[in-house]
């Protein structure tokens, strides 16, 4: 994706990671500005299902050409399902962040500290 | 002007005018005052290369090297023929001269040496990965424990067969210390490793093949007793008689690693050689060091790069699989340059070449009076004796008669007070090893010969 | 993936083998043969040989020589990488090396007959410690991070010894990665120290982070921005202070040979690069050798075995006129143990010892004077050149044997990045500066010439860079396609990442 883009329906963490909030469920991925920070994308190992993520903390890799990433999980929770297509294709995740490269499926343990995370414009205005 | 630069004292003016000091000294005004040194290194003056050489002559000269004895000598590196032709391509300026190559387009003689490195050493392994070197045998050992630790970090405690190389056992035990892990002793029984019981808290079963006694080990079986627990089987190997052996990839180990000193390079008292790494394919992303991997440049022309760099020190930093960052690219390709001149079955011949001598030699001492097999297992190109004299004491009288019998295994292995390790390789012929075993014959029976004097002298 | 069908100047070795062809030629049996399956039992053997080449000399000879030419080397041109001193490799060098006494004893040989390589070892030894300011030295790790892990190991024991389990060890910002890498390799925790406007460790972060739980701060001196640290004694004192050690990463020691000391600085632990200031060649990525000195504090956990002197006893069997011996000491209680195996890269210490011998003490600081005029050279041209304009200098500050460009001006006024202007460079045939390190500066470009480059060289070099900027400022697209005349143009590093090759499918 060469345009930076911030969709309006998910909600953001300052570390740029991105949640897709529905129910007491939610996916997560990284932003825009992650990918292209990170350059390409050349690996990413899915930590496995049943794994606890907590909100602020670091659960899982992405691994590019030049870089080696921490993602930082934007809220608490168990994790459901993970993409294990990206083992094949790691460079979806610069191609389609918020679609084909979401990163893990989670079951919320306190759907209410989605009030901490960013909208899209809160988190535009912190890159700049 | 010291050797090797060229500041002129014209050149130095101009140069100091351009920057605008008025001398040298002043680029060094950020160093605190009473900190510069004020009188000079007490190292004596320079000497031109004429003296230079010389004095470098005068210290070989007090060197007994291979050259000026019979040596039988081994225990983890070999007096092996280097083949000219290794010696004249590793002397070009631009396998010698250049760094690490960061810059791949320019470094594709060095990468592509890599690439075909790495292949011959995953053909002797049986493995599918190899790293493009590391630093030598024992430390190759140690960081394979790194990589078992960092694959499976709940677990404590390594299991190292009393078989491995001592420096080896010893130095993952000087790095293990640090990761607050635990390394236990497998002992010997019979010249081979005889594996204690396995729990879950064994991160890696190490082992060497053949073992420090020469002996061929049962690398599959002691895979599987690893794998039965969930951990992992690491194989410090001689990479000569992997030519013959059955592969460790197909034995079911995980880490095949080992000392490279025999594939092409000298003794040089102990350093520089390499040491080799492979792993299978599930490892791949933890192996330490510099990997050589093939890609396509822009017009699609088939091109040689270091792969996996995030792994590395310079870009992961503290997460990386190790620091190392120089490694031994040139004696790894003095060992590629080796394995293409023995070749497919050259590196056969030459491997049963030793078989059969040892075999020979195995006979022909072990028939001495005096003189006994520790085991009896296989051997490929070293085995073990028992002496019924003071080891050291009868390495000394062959000496004196230019011939070097080999490695005393007292030194390192108290259960093996009278033990010798004797080293074939293709240099032994049956002259010298008929040469070895008079030699050997006379100072046994003179040093019995002389205890009995002694236990004689004292009743 | 695919690729256009390789020209035969870049085959594989295995490409090229075809079977039956051979180099090797074994000598005749000379004992009696015996069955294989005597001895060695089928089950413990190969089916099949290994498939290495079938070539023969003259080809081998020719394929590796073809991949030579393919290689930049320092022999044939400029190679300014910051941080790796990238000085001449003496020719005399390899050939006392290759003396038969030297190349070809073994490792084990009894110390009565390898009195030279003992007291050889010993001489580099006391001259590196004369060298360094500190008196005890062991010439074990085979490369300077092999070092930084002894330096940290040591540093483990000493505070052991004390009764006492630190945790974690501090390193600036601008270390080299190594240093990280080691302190977590050592079983500690990094805990980054951050640097000042002027390029110096911030004193103020440094206090803060400082407690007796940190058990060492490992530092580059010059630092990797090339820069004397002005605050040095206070870090020292700093460190001291909570009970932890302080440890020289000596990457840039050609900067301050026979000019000051770190052992004076208050260091305790220093290693040293043979492989960048001693002159042993690069080798294409090793070997090189990273010895260390130690004060007395931590003599005592020095790795096993260390080479010693013992004198002559007069009184002794040795009788009058007795030489010294040296030898191999084991017997040390208090020692981090053993490293690797065997003694160390002896034949690097060959070529440092023999470097040093030919330079002495006054040739040794005339290095570092040379090393850093050179440098500060460079960057007066560069200004006077105007290219600081584009690629303006990190810290405004007297550099010492190195320098730090920042390539963002660059980029965002020429359109081309510091990766550009490098590949740019090739088809110059100049090796790049070191690219994108240290990690504090945007778009870094780090640049060390070495006291073995002569004033034109410098001058062709600024004026080199001075062409690409003209030609970027009109077409910028020439660089980011660059390089268009080596043996290969730009490398997919993103697909050998992703899918690793590497090795040959056979």
């Amino acid at each position: 994706m060469s345009d930076p883009s911030y969709p309006e329906d998910l909600l953001y963490h300052p570390e740029h990671d991105w949640a897709r909030v529905d129910g007491d469920q939610a996916i997560f991925g990284i932003t825009w500005f992650a990918q292209d920070s990170l350059g390409e994308v050349v690996f990413f190992d899915p930590p496995k299902v049943g794994t606890t993520v907590t909100k602020d903390a670091a659960y899982t890799e992405i691994e590019s050409v030049k870089a080696v990433s921490d993602v930082i999980s934007p809220l608490s929770g168990e994790i459901v399902e993970v993409n294990d297509a990206l083992g094949d294709s790691p460079e979806t995740i610069n191609e389609d962040p918020y679609g084909e490269g979401w990163l893990v499926k989670v079951k919320l343990t306190d759907p209410s500290e989605q009030e901490a995370l960013l909208d899209a414009a809160a988190y535009a205005a912190t890159l700049s | 002007m010291s050797r090797y630069t060229a500041a002129t004292e014209s050149d130095r003016s101009e140069m100091l005018r351009a920057i605008g000091v008025g001398s040298i000294e002043e680029l060094f005004a950020d160093i605190p005052a009473h900190l510069r040194l004020s009188a000079p290194l007490a190292l004596d003056a320079g000497k031109s290369e004429l003296e230079v050489f010389g004095e470098l002559k005068a210290l070989a000269a007090r060197n007994t090297s291979a050259e000026d004895e019979l040596s039988f000598l081994g225990a983890g590196m070999y007096d092996h023929y280097v083949p000219a032709l290794v010696d004249s391509i590793i002397s070009r300026s631009e396998f010698l001269t250049p760094y690490t190559p960061y810059q791949p387009e320019v470094s594709q003689g060095g990468l592509q040496a890599m690439f075909e490195y790495q292949t011959a050493i995953c053909e002797l392994t049986g493995l599918p990965v190899s790293n493009a070197s590391v630093y030598e045998g024992p430390s190759a050992v140690a960081a394979a424990g790194y990589v078992a630790k960092l694959a499976n970090p709940a677990r404590t405690r390594f299991v190292v067969s009393r078989g491995v190389h001592p420096h080896s056992r010893e130095a993952l035990a000087t790095l293990a210390h640090g990761w607050g892990m635990e390394v236990v002793d497998a002992p010997l029984h019979d010249g081979v490793t005889d594996l204690p019981e396995l729990d879950e808290q064994v991160s890696a079963v190490i082992v060497q093949q053949p073992n420090f006694l020469g002996a061929i080990e049962d690398l599959e079986a002691l895979a599987r007793a690893a794998h039965d627990v969930g951990a992992l089987c690491v194989a410090a190997c001689d990479p000569l008689p992997l030519s013959v052996l059955r592969a460790p990839g197909e034995c079911g180990v995980d880490l095949a690693v080992g000392e490279g000193q025999t594939l092409g390079n000298r003794l040089d008292f102990g350093g520089p050689s390499f040491g080799f790494f492979a792993a299978t394919e599930a490892l791949i992303r933890r192996v330490p060091g510099r990997i050589a991997g093939e890609t396509v440049d822009v017009e699609g022309k088939r091109g040689f790069v270091l792969t996996l760099q995030t792994r590395e020190q310079h870009i992961r930093r503290e997460k990386a699989t190790s620091n190392i960052c120089t490694a031994q690219a040139l004696n790894a390709l003095a060992g590629v340059i080796y394995l293409s001149w023995l070749g497919r079955h050259g590196i056969v011949e030459l491997t049963e070449l030793m078989l059969q001598r040892t075999a020979y030699a195995c006979e022909r001492l072990g028939a001495i009076d005096g003189v006994h097999l520790l085991h009896h297992q296989p051997v490929v190109r070293e085995f073990a004796l028992t002496l019924d004299a003071s080891v050291p004491a009868v390495i000394d009288r062959c000496a004196q008669q230019g011939v070097n019998p080999g490695y005393a295994l007292g030194r390192d292995y108290p259960e093996y007070q009278n033990g010798l390790l004797v080293a074939i390789t293709e240099k032994r012929t049956r002259a010298d090893i008929d040469r070895l075993a008079d030699v050997l014959e006379a100072a046994v029976a003179a040093e019995r010969s002389r205890d009995t004097h002694h236990v004689g002298a004292h009743r | 993936m695919s690729f256009t069908a390789a020209a035969d100047d870049q085959l594989t070795i295995y490409e090229r083998s075809k079977p039956g062809r051979r180099a090797f030629v074994a000598p005749a049996l000379d004992v009696p043969e015996r069955p294989l399956d005597d001895l060695i039992p089928p089950r413990l053997r190969r089916a099949q040989a290994p498939r290495l080449p079938e070539v023969s000399e003259p080809e081998i000879v020719r394929h590796f020589n073809r991949l030579s030419k393919r290689n930049f080397d320092l022999d044939t041109g400029f190679y300014p990488l910051g941080s790796c001193t990238m000085k001449h490799n003496p020719k005399l060098h390899e050939r006392v090396a290759a003396l038969d006494g030297h190349a070809r004893l073994h490792p084990l040989q009894d110390p009565r007959r390898a009195q030279g390589a003992l007291e050889l070892m010993w001489r580099l030894q006391d001259s590196l410690a004369e060298i360094a300011g500190l008196p005890h030295v062991s010439l074990q790790p085979s490369a300077g991070s092999h070092g930084e892990l002894a330096g940290v190991l040591l540093t483990r024991a000493f505070h052991e010894d004390h009764g006492e389990n630190r945790s974690k060890v501090l390193t600036p910002d601008t270390a080299h990665g190594t240093n990280p890498a080691t302190v977590t390799m050592a079983g500690y925790e990094v805990v980054k120290v951050g640097t000042d406007g002027q390029g110096n460790v911030d004193l103020d972060d440094l206090r803060a982070k400082a407690d007796e739980d940190v058990a060492c701060l490992m530092l580059t001196n010059p630092s990797t921005l090339g820069l004397f640290e002005h605050g040095i004694e206070e870090i020292a004192q700093i460190v001291h202070d909570v009970g932890a050690t302080l440890y020289y990463d000596g990457a840039n020691l050609n900067a301050i040979m026979g000019i000051c000391r770190p052992g004076d600085m208050g260091f305790d632990i220093v290693h040293f690069n043979l492989h960048k200031s001693f002159t042993q060649p690069h080798g294409g990525g090793g070997p090189g050798a990273g010895p260390i000195a130690v004060s007395d504090r931590i003599e005592p956990f020095l790795p096993r075995p260390q080479v010693v002197r013992r004198e002559p006893d007069p009184a002794g069997a040795g009788g009058e006129g007795s030489a010294p011996f040296y030898d191999l000491d084991y017997e040390r209680p208090k020692s981090i143990g053993r490293l690797r195996g065997f003694q160390g890269n002896y034949g690097v210490f060959v070529r440092s010892y023999a470097y040093i011998r030919s330079l002495g003490a006054a040739g040794l600081r005339d290095v570092s004077e040379v090393a850093v005029l050179n440098a500060n050279y460079l960057l007066a041209r560069l200004r006077a050149e105007g290219v600081l304009d584009h690629l303006p200098v990190a810290y405004a500050r007297i550099c010492m044997h190195e320098f730090v460009l920042s390539g963002a001006p660059m980029k965002r006024d020429l359109k081309i990045r510091t990766l550009d202007l490098a590949k740019r460079l090739l088809d110059h045939g100049v090796h790049p500066p070191t690219v994108y390190f240290p990690l504090l500066v945007d778009e870094a470009l780090l640049i060390e010439p070495t006291e073995t480059e002569t004033k034109e060289t410098l001058d062709h070099f600024a004026q080199t860079l001075v062409t690409i900027l003209r030609e970027a400022a009109e077409d910028p697209e020439i660089a980011r396609t660059a390089p268009h005349t080596t043996p290969v143009r730009r490398l997919d590093e993103a697909a050998a990442a992703r899918r690793p090759v590497v090795r040959q499918p056979l």
